[in-house]
């Protein structure tokens, strides 16, 4: 989100960021002078994780036509391999250095992506959301039934992140400039990526697999690589997630954890990299504030998740591409409204829009 | 059958002398050195057993699912919903009136029902969109979850089965030799058996209906080339309506089924779709026979491994979904893209 406001050597490029880039980016950089603990750690923090993880979603989903679900199982592996190289409140973990248990679990994580990734690719369309599922439901079932490596029902508690240059980066401004700067990179590098001649090629791919393999491309390494690429995101998230946690379960990765990065992804949009932080953002204010809207209206606390589903089916249903989406058809209108008698949609997005 | 044989004597062979040891194996008495190896011919052949009619059940709910997949490509990702629904609806009734065969039909028209509602006010406004209606049927199941969890709360149920239907019945299959020489038969729930005879007659009346109906023909018709068969002037509209009905109401009668040799509680939702989504991988998308192939595959592997590797039994189901994906992406019985 706020990587738009980092100042580079390039003049023009700058004057191309949108005023409101730079808006949200002073913002986001300000916000521990004004908000509190709570929505530092628990709003925003959460945002930038789930945002991330959505984020790694919306790059095969958008850029390669690939929707996968085993990205939460991606993260969840990242956050398992954290608290088993490193440290936890349990036994079976190794206590490996940071500097080697970090890239490790990051490393280990995108392999698995990747493999999941070459087995999907064999399929296309609906075919690779049921295949990735099914991964997905067995990395669930098989980390609650083993006992020697994932530790089982129970999973890692006490997985906290490591002391570096003094500081506990489990408070809440430090998590909050973390989570931030991770997503700020995240974001940045899926806007570099997509495009280069690879993310050019895999939208290519995305658009007609048949024409860019007659013209030499190989749509299989390609979509491959666009897996290993989006696993390393999602690893960094779910790293992030367990952290804030502090601990690891197979319920990190259950089938609603996996349905929830969905439904973030696709109700942020999944056109453009900002979608999926938008969808979190949502989906966590839902989280933590719809318990106390439906206890004002008398019903049970618990019911969030209809709110959320009852929200994603409307979405689906009215705005295909996501909140982004309407925001984009209000502005189309509006442009109309502004200049009937030409006709022509008046350009009113301004540059540096990715 | 012919064909097969001579375009793959190798594969024909190596899957003739595969049925000749399984039979062998489940109806010869156990020689005393493989006992030793392998444990207790009873346990091995409960195992069986109780992989077939999990099988049984699988097939039951996938079938629906393979149908309407085949025909919609419509990947219903509510379908472990509707099963749950059906096996909680079908407890209320057994439990309000006492009459357990009532249920099925109940249920059924109910569940299908449902599945007609679904199918003509959502699905058919977003016909043609695959990614779209994949992700509707997420979102369903994200609220009937939770309007389920709403009603039946947490506490898992079990359907009791009916007084006839209940307790053991011996099998013509000898389980072992007792002291006195004589064999000893095997003794299996008549609950299971009954519910392994529903799934045959099921399947093999959806195959005649398939292989031998005008509606049949044009559901084979459909899932071949959806395209031509409208334009050839196919109300193909009440085709969708028909099989949706068929595939929601036979999941729901899953539930009751599911319901009354395991149990009900939330979660078995995403269980079911799970064992669905794995058999349909396997057997192929959109094949009936594939269905039960996959089913029977899946749920001889979920009961063996149960019993003879405890903590992997989830591993084979997922290893052989793995190796059916990495040789043959189509499924088993699937007829390519």
């Amino acid at each position: 989100m706020a990587i738009e406001a980092r100042p580079t050597a390039e003049k023009s490029w700058i004057e191309q960021v949108a005023p409101g880039w730079w808006a949200v980016g002073l913002i986001l950089l300000a916000m521990p002078a004004f908000a509190g603990d709570f929505v530092l750690f628990q709003v925003f923090g959460w945002t930038f994780v789930l945002g991330m993880i959505a984020l790694s979603l919306m790059f095969l989903a958008g850029y390669g036509g690939m929707v996968s679900l085993i990205q939460m199982t991606v993260g969840a592996l990242g956050g398992y391999m954290v608290a088993i190289l490193g440290t936890s409140g349990t036994a079976l973990s190794l206590g490996l250095p940071w500097w080697l248990y970090i890239p490790a679990a990051i490393l280990i994580a995108s392999l698995f992506g990747t493999l999941v990734g070459a087995l999907a690719v064999r399929t296309e369309g609906i075919y690779t959301i049921m295949i990735t599922l099914a991964i997905a439901s067995a990395f669930f079932y098989f980390t609650r039934q083993n006992y020697g490596i994932f530790n089982g029902y129970s999973g890692f508690n006490l997985v906290v992140p490591p002391q570096l240059f003094g500081i506990d980066w489990r408070q809440p401004v430090p998590f909050y400039y973390l989570t931030l700067v991770c997503a700020a990179l995240s974001y940045a590098a899926v806007v570099y990526v997509a495009r280069t001649p690879f993310g050019l090629a895999l939208q290519g791919v995305r658009d007609n697999p048949r024409r860019m393999a007659a013209l030499g491309f190989s749509v299989t390494a390609h979509r491959v690589a666009a897996y290993t690429f989006a696993s390393v995101i999602a690893a960094v998230g779910g790293i992030l997630l367990v952290w804030q946690n502090a601990q690891v379960s197979p319920g990190t990765a259950g089938i609603p954890q996996v349905i929830d990065i969905l439904v973030i992804a696709v109700v942020g949009g999944l056109k453009r990299p900002i979608g999926p932080f938008i969808g979190a953002l949502i989906y966590v204010l839902l989280r933590v504030f719809s318990p106390d809207v439906l206890l004002a209206f008398g019903l049970s606390g618990e019911r969030f998740k209809l709110l959320i589903g009852m929200g994603f089916l409307l979405i689906v249903f009215f705005s295909p591409d996501g909140v982004l989406g309407l925001w984009e058809k209000w502005r189309a209108r509006r442009a109309h409204a502004v200049d009937p008698l030409s006709g022509a949609v008046r350009d009113t997005a301004g540059g540096g829009r990715p | 059958m012919k064909r097969f044989t001579t375009h793959h004597p190798v594969w024909s062979v190596i899957i003739a002398i595969v049925v000749a040891v399984i039979l062998w194996l489940i109806f010869a008495p156990w020689p005393a050195g493989l006992e030793e190896t392998f444990g207790r011919k009873r346990i091995f052949l409960n195992a069986v057993f109780g992989g077939i009619t999990l099988g049984a059940l699988y097939f039951l709910v996938a079938a629906g699912f393979t149908l309407i997949f085949g025909l919609m490509r419509n990947v219903n990702l509510a379908h472990g919903s509707l099963y749950l629904l059906g096996g909680y609806l079908g407890f209320e009734i057994s439990d309000a009136t006492g009459s357990w065969l009532l249920a099925f039909p109940v249920v059924f028209i109910v569940v299908a029902a449902l599945g007609l509602l679904l199918q003509h006010q959502v699905f058919r406004r977003m016909d043609g969109q695959d990614l779209r209606q994949t992700l509707v049927t997420i979102g369903l199941s994200v609220v009937l979850a939770d309007i389920m969890l709403w009603i039946w709360g947490g506490q898992s149920y079990t359907i009791l089965a009916p007084d006839w239907l209940s307790g053991p019945v011996e099998l013509p299959v000898v389980s072992g030799v007792g002291k006195d020489g004589q064999p000893a038969w095997l003794r299996f729930p008549a609950v299971r058996i009954a519910i392994l005879v529903a799934a045959i007659v099921i399947g093999v009346a959806m195959w005649l209906v398939l292989n031998r109906s005008r509606l049949g023909m044009l559901i084979r018709a459909g899932v071949d080339d959806r395209e031509m068969l409208t334009a050839s002037g196919v109300r193909i509209q009440y085709v969708f309506l028909a099989v949706f009905a068929f595939g929601a109401g036979l999941a729901g009668v899953g539930g009751i089924v599911g319901g009354t040799f395991q149990s009900l509680s939330p979660g078995e939702d995403t269980r079911f779709l799970l064992a669905s989504l794995v058999v349909v991988i396997v057997g192929g998308m959109g094949s009936i026979p594939g269905a039960a192939l996959g089913a029977l595959i899946i749920g001889l592997a979920e009961q063996l491994g149960l019993v003879y590797a405890p903590t992997y039994s989830v591993v084979f189901t997922f290893l052989i979904m793995a190796l059916v994906l990495a040789f043959r992406p189509q499924g088993l019985l699937g007829q390519g893209r």
